[in-house]
């Protein structure tokens, strides 16, 4: 069952852990999630991250931060991993790790960009591309404690084939609502002409500064900046928005 | 003893320059920042050093940037694991700004505007360690990577080095910053791999 408490004890929490994949999922044309057993993984808060280390045969080691996607559920850890093609490490995580396979992760890590249950206040999530993961991790974790505070999401994809998580995000859930902002390209059926997240887009589907959310922004550098902005001259007080920016991404 | 990854070989790796434990090169510069870019208007621009007994010094923007600059060429390492090499900055030693400020203090709250703050050993300002920096590249120093101006603290990861920098607190026994609190590294030295508190 989903927990909401974390270890607080350091020396346990800051192990490497061996985590062996159990299960992996396409996301997306460039997006895999992968499912890892963790003996002995503390638990965590919704929009954690932890640190991945690889290590080759010659002894060669590199770290990389990843997300969690799931909400905390006993030793199965979840992280969606965006390929970036000439990356180091993110097509062997997308492409080549399988079942089996383990790499070596610490964590959970950041008490920051969280989301927790005991939270009252309305949410606003904005994520652009695979800056949606940890926002994914919140909107598991409310489902899975039974929480009803209202959740606002507005999604910035370049594209739907860029779409994470379309199936589940396609199920109506009371509560949360959401909203698609296509950058390139939009589906037929969408009345917005594709191009980048507007104050309207905010304005129209987020909610009221004086509703008091706290909203919670993830993505590349220059749409945190954007996106981020935009909430600040909507009348949002920059101490309620708390970001989360993926810098080179990998 | 790490554990091996199948088929993982990784990047050819460069022997020239040497990175931290953990870290990877970057040629861009990745911007991590727990909350909005805060506007800073240059004529309202301030910093001050204030002392454990109330003490304070303070700058406008002119007359920081009417004082002595130095050019360093350093090299930047984030704890989300990028290294960034050969980065170039201008702007004024802590040296110069500390140089007529009494104090028996051992540790400093550095705090930015938009409420950011990080804690540092005193001793890591001083030096030729520290900059209070307003260029970078030859160019002014973009809000996003912290301008008008920024600590610059390279020999420990990039979040002691406080961007939107505001004032520098002394202080007798040492407080944590935001990200400290919330479990990073009191010191936070790349070569030693210190990220969080226990590392």
């Amino acid at each position: 069952m989903a927990r909401t408490a974390v270890s607080r004890r350091l020396g346990n929490r800051l192990r490497w852990r061996t985590a062996r994949l159990t299960d992996g999922r396409v996301e997306s044309r460039a997006a895999r999630t992968l499912v890892f057993e963790v003996p002995g993984w503390p638990g965590h808060l919704a929009g954690q991250h932890v640190d991945v280390r690889l290590t080759a045969e010659d002894g060669y080691s590199t770290q990389r931060s990843y997300s969690l996607a799931s909400a905390s559920d006993g030793e199965s850890v979840e992280l969606t991993v965006q390929r970036v093609s000439d990356g180091e490490v993110s097509p062997y995580l997308t492409d080549e790790l399988a079942m089996g396979d383990v790499v070596e992760l610490r964590g959970p890590v950041g008490g920051w960009f969280v989301w927790s249950p005991e939270q009252k206040e309305p949410i606003l999530l904005v994520g652009g591309g695979s800056g949606l993961v940890p926002l994914m991790a919140m909107i598991r974790m409310r489902r899975a404690a039974g929480s009803r505070t209202p959740f606002r999401l507005v999604y910035s994809i370049r594209s739907p084939e860029d779409q994470l998580y379309e199936s589940e995000l396609r199920q109506d859930e009371p509560g949360l609502d959401k909203t698609y902002v296509y950058s390139r390209s939009a589906p037929p059926q969408c009345p917005r002409p594709p191009g980048r997240i507007t104050a309207s887009d905010l304005s129209s589907t987020g909610w009221p500064p004086d509703f008091e959310p706290t909203c919670y922004v993830c993505g590349s550098t220059g749409f945190v900046e954007k996106a981020s902005g935009l909430l600040v001259a909507l009348g949002h007080h920059p101490g309620r928005i708390r970001t989360e920016r993926f810098g080179p991404s990998e | 003893m790490p554990i091996v990854s199948r088929g993982f070989h990784g990047r050819a790796r460069d022997t020239q320059r040497k990175l931290p434990p953990g870290q990877y090169e970057t040629t861009d510069f990745p911007v991590l920042s727990a909350g909005p870019t805060p506007t800073v208007d240059l004529d309202e621009w301030e910093f001050t050093i204030r002392t454990e007994t109330g003490a304070r010094r303070s700058w406008n923007w002119a007359q920081l940037t009417a004082l002595p600059s130095q050019t360093s060429t350093v090299d930047l390492h984030c704890v989300t694991k990028w290294s960034k090499f050969d980065t170039e900055w201008q702007g004024v030693s802590l040296d110069v700004l500390l140089e007529d400020v009494e104090t028996s203090a051992d540790y400093a709250l550095v705090h930015s505007y938009g409420d950011y703050s990080t804690n540092v050993p005193l001793e890591d300002l001083l030096n030729g360690q520290a900059w209070i920096a307003y260029r970078y590249d030859g160019e002014e120093l973009a809000p996003e990577h912290g301008g008008p101006a920024r600590l610059l603290i390279p020999h420990l990861y990039l979040w002691k080095s406080a961007k939107w920098v505001h004032s520098i607190q002394l202080l007798v026994e040492e407080e944590r910053g935001f990200w400290e609190n919330i479990g990073y590294h009191d010191y936070g030295d790349p070569w030693r791999e210190q990220r969080y508190q226990g590392d």
